[in-house]
């Protein structure tokens, strides 16, 4: 019921602020720089991308508090596009055209991502996109702050072959783009290390699947042959409570198959029953439980904004927060918001992460992460069980498959080219494919 | 209050003060248990391995309290003096215990504890420590579990610490799981014919271990004798486990029958037999699924009763707002189907908002009760789920009631005569506004009954409803409008079909290969499987 009061609570507080906002817009519309805020408010995404909106209020009224950017106070403009793909690109043409913002902090999905890209791209906008992702993309107006495949997958493959000795595995995944190019990039690093064919298993399930029972009794049977084995799960979303229920009930502990997951945070796990979950792992850059002077400030004001002593942390809040802070710091940099001006100053600029170190931002506008394995506990926090020994700089074509690895990013000059070919030397625009 | 708070402060930190006096004495003595104490609070999970294996190898009864605590997460630092203690938890508070003196420390807030935390390994380093000790327990079921947990990593060191315990045993359970460590054991051994013994011993036994075991044995075996029994070993095991998996796939495909017939069945009776197409049929599963949830918030500490309790419950306010729908909306709109289908779809979006507003957007959790958890484990190649088998049984239940109040109570009987021949069922003297309502409200109540169901099975969101919504419409059509009996035949007919396919095909294809036999399953018998006949068709 506390909730729910609280909850109400928040909303009038919402509504209020949106009306002095809105009053302040009018009073002195010049005086403010905008900040466009495109995450879905209703539909299916909005269990994972209201928390965000609200990260990005936070930072917004915390910079405010700060005096503000280049002396002015920044206005956040929240719109949403409802989890719907093609409303994405709409709603970002109505902040960069509409309401001329200086920065969009949005999306959640790739395939919302792939929605916008055009729309920023022509119009020259900027947009910092929070999640980690697929990777096998760079675009000119577009910084990635999520994880890249060997920001997470990769090294939790490491942790699994070299320090846990598992020598099978299922890759198993939901049914769409993030999980198939992942996947397809984890078989090639597997088959790179030697693993043969008959060892490893790959399962697709449709989006929000729940009746797991033959998929994990396959798995059951894959994994007693004695080898150590292990899942490295792409499963998205809702469908991960029944799967891990079905595994418990099945009777495999963590400790026979563990299953490394890279969409399970700290947010999902608030809302289930933890008991099944305990001892399997997540692949981070950061979690709520790490311990470092940063990480305990963002939480008490993260708790204090939002007015419940409950609500969690987790990654993608991280990556908003550097990439927030990175845009701050550029602007400021640059002396102007002005689109080109900030592309070409915020490369290499670097601010504190959560976990006690620096971020960068590379040339090819993803940036520098330290990788964290964390093991879940009842509490629903996860525990680090191993991390990478420095940071890892985001590699945003992957040098396992073959149509990307002689293919690099950097958006400086003389190159300036999200997709060069170092093989032909040449550039071919942008062709994701 | 808090007076009380600085009194128990106070004398937490006089037993602290005394304690860690008594903890400097003991230090000096270089006791194992002491040292292992001191690793455990090393953030390194290599020093607290090495803890584990101190504490093993001290075999001491208070070692394995500890490795007991350390392993249900209850083994804590006491932030103020470093002490390792066992904590309890006490509602708020915790009790307290000294983990190496097992003196009672009295209670403490969880804030002044610092959890010491393990990992899979470390587990599994534990469970096999308690294991070993295990071994020699008065309670057979305990010794079984031991004995169980060194099958799962057979090691011939293991065969030889049972050989004597096993001359001395007397439970029948644990001697044949001793026999099978000792067996596999025995595989490794240089005499051929204690190797062919071993083999012997171990026919017909499905457990993994043993297949793996004997694998391995024709991998590297030369003698002839020894590979031809292997071979007829390992194909008779393997015969046997085609069976219990053929066995499997069936339990699997009716537990998935199940889920989509307590889904469809209310559906069966709002479209059915009312002939309505209720967009909202998965919001009110939906409903259902979140008074579990509340049930659950009311009774936090009886969650085994609270799912029961959450059935009446559930069908009480699904019914309830049902009949509100129908009297609110649906009676203006009979023979109006398209209408209906809109209307009825943008209540479906109201009522999801609604919840939206008032649980929140992020899925709930509702806990499943102890005796729904874990597995029926009938050998240890084929085991079924419990709370799958709850829910084929709960189903089947479901549909028997339905079926008597349909058939042999009043309201039945009136429902049919209105849904055969309105005009000459009002002619009769039946209330046909009441009628409605009421299986309207009928149908309602069984989706939430199927929401309690569903509510341990899958997530308790928002968007529940929606993904049966689909699955529910193609079983009662599948199985024939108006039909109960279609409705269960269809739901097991798909759930087992599904199920076959899915090991071959995925699950992504499965469920459009059962899409596309429904369209052509439909294009050749639109009525379906069990179609009405009679004059009610004509209707």
């Amino acid at each position: 019921m506390s909730t729910t009061r609280s909850r109400f609570r928040t909303s009038l507080l919402g509504a209020a602020t949106a009306i002095a906002l809105s009053a302040a817009s009018v009073a002195g519309a010049a005086d403010t720089i905008k900040v466009g805020i495109l995450h879905s408010l209703s539909g299916t995404m909005a269990i994972s991308e209201t928390t965000l909106k609200d990260t990005m209020l936070m930072l917004i009224e915390e910079q405010n508090k700060k005096g503000g950017l280049l002396g002015k106070q920044l206005e956040p403009v929240v719109v949403d596009p409802a989890s719907n793909w093609p409303l994405f690109a709409e709603k970002a043409r109505e902040l960069l055209s509409q309401h001329k913002v200086a920065a969009i902090f949005g999306n959640w999905t790739s395939v919302s991502r792939k929605s916008v890209l055009p729309v920023v791209e022509e119009l020259n906008g900027l947009l910092f996109y929070p999640v980690q992702y697929e990777g096998e993309e760079s675009s000119k107006n577009v910084f990635y702050t999520g994880a890249a495949p060997n920001q997470q997958a990769i090294p939790a493959v490491d942790y699994l072959m070299n320090e846990i000795g598992v020598k099978r595995w299922v890759l198993a995944g939901t049914d769409y783009v993030y999980p198939r190019t992942t996947n397809k990039i984890l078989e090639a690093y597997l088959k790179a290390k030697g693993v043969a064919d008959k060892d490893i298993m790959i399962n697709y399930t449709p989006f929000g699947h729940s009746d797991w029972q033959s998929i994990v009794s396959e798995i059951k049977k894959f994994g007693s042959t004695g080898v150590k084995t292990a899942v490295v799960s792409t499963i998205n979303g809702d469908a991960n409570v029944p799967f891990y229920k079905e595994l418990g009930n099945q009777g495999i502990s963590a400790e026979d198959i563990p299953v490394v997951a890279f969409s399970v945070g700290e947010e999902e796990l608030s809302g289930i029953d933890t008991k099944p979950l305990v001892g399997h792992l997540a692949a981070w850059n950061y979690f709520m439980s790490v311990d470092a002077e940063p990480n305990s400030e963002f939480i008490t004001a993260w708790k204090a904004f939002i007015k419940n002593d409950k609500r969690v942390t987790n990654d993608p809040m991280e990556a908003h927060y550097i990439g927030f802070n990175m845009w701050v710091k550029a602007v400021e940099k640059a002396g102007t918001t002005d689109s080109d001006a900030v592309q070409e100053a915020i490369i290499g600029i670097a601010v504190p992460n959560l976990t006690g170190g620096l971020s960068a931002m590379m040339p090819n506008h993803h940036i520098t992460k330290p990788v964290l394995i964390g093991e879940i506990q009842e509490d629903g926090q996860f525990v680090v069980v191993w991390q990478t020994s420095g940071l890892v700089a985001g590699d945003a074509w992957s040098d396992f498959l073959p149509g990307s690895k002689d293919i690099i990013a950097d958006w400086r000059a003389p190159l300036s080219c999200g997709n060069y070919n170092v093989k032909t030397a040449k550039c071919s625009g942008q062709n994701y494919e | 209050m808090t007076l009380i708070r600085i009194f128990q402060w106070l004398l937490l930190v006089s037993l602290c003060t005394a304690a860690t006096l008594v903890n400097a004495a003991a230090v000096a003595s270089d006791d194992p248990l002491n040292s292992a104490a001191a690793l455990l609070k090393s953030s390194s999970f290599k020093d607290k391995s090495k803890a584990v294996d101190l504490l093993s190898a001290h075999a001491g009864e208070q070692a394995g309290v500890v490795l007991e605590a350390f392993l249900d997460n209850r083994l804590y630092t006491a932030k103020a003096d470093k002490r390792l203690v066992i904590a309890d938890s006490r509602g708020e508070a915790y009790a307290v215990t000294d983990a190496l003196t097992n003196e009672d420390l009295g209670r403490t807030a969880k804030n002044s504890l610092k959890i010491i935390t393990l990992n899979n390994s470390l587990r599994r380093q534990i469970r096999e420590a308690l294991a070993l000790s295990d071994l020699r327990h008065p309670d057979a079921d305990r010794r079984l579990a031991a004995v169980n947990q060194l099958l799962d990593r057979p090691a011939a060191e293991h065969a030889k610490l049972l050989q004597p315990l096993l001359e001395q045993e007397r439970d029948a359970r644990v001697r044949d799981a001793m026999q099978i460590v000792t067996a596999l054991g025995a595989l490794t051994s240089d005499d051929v014919r204690q190797r062919l013994s071993a083999i012997e011993t171990l026919e017909g036994n499905v457990h993994p271990a043993v297949r793996n075991g004997l694998a391995k044995l024709q991998r590297n075996a030369q003698d002839p004798e020894v590979l031809k029994k292997i071979g007829k070993v390992l194909e008779s095991i393997e015969s046997k486990l085609q069976i219990y998996r053929f066995i499997e796939n069936m339990f699997f495909g009716l537990s998935l029958g199940s889920v989509l017939v307590l889904a469809a069945i209310g559906l069966a009776i709002t479209f059915g037999v009312m002939g309505v197409i209720n967009m909202a049929h998965g919001e009110l599963i939906m409903i259902g699924a979140y008074t579990t949830y509340v049930i659950q918030l009311l009774l936090p500490d009886n969650i085994g009763a609270s799912v029961l309790i959450a059935v009446p419950a559930a069908f009480v306010v699904s019914g309830l707002v049902g009949i509100a729908i129908e009297r609110g909306v649906i009676r203006f709109l009979y023979g109006r189907s398209l209408e209906t289908l809109l209307a009825t779809f943008g209540i479906s979006l109201i009522l999801q908002q609604t919840v939206r507003s008032i649980f929140s957007p992020l899925n709930r959790s509702v806990e499943t009760p102890a005796w729904m958890s874990g597995s029926w484990e009938i050998n240890s190649a084929l085991s079924l789920t419990l709370n799958r088998l709850y829910i084929i049984v709960f189903a089947l239940l479901v549909f028997a009631a339905l079926y008597l109040v349909l058939k042999k109570t009043s309201l039945g009987l009136q429902v049919r005569a209105v849904s055969q021949n309105r005009a000459m069922a009002r002619a009769m003297g039946v209330r046909s506004e009441w009628v409605d309502a009421m299986t309207f409200g009928l149908g309602s109540g069984i989706a939430g009954v199927a929401g309690v169901a569903l509510s341990q099975l899958t997530n308790v969101g928002p968007n529940l409803g929606q993904s049966y919504i689909i699955d529910s419409f193609m079983v009662v059509v599948f199985g024939g409008v108006g039909n109960l009996w279609g409705t269960l035949v269809s739901g097991m007919t798909l759930g087992v079909a599904n199920k076959f396919m899915e090991p071959w095909s995925g699950a992504v294809l499965a469920k459009i290969l059962v899409l596309v036999f429904i369209i052509l399953f439909i294009q050749k018998r639109p009525r379906g499987l069990f179609p009405q006949k009679g004059r009610a068709a004509e209707g």
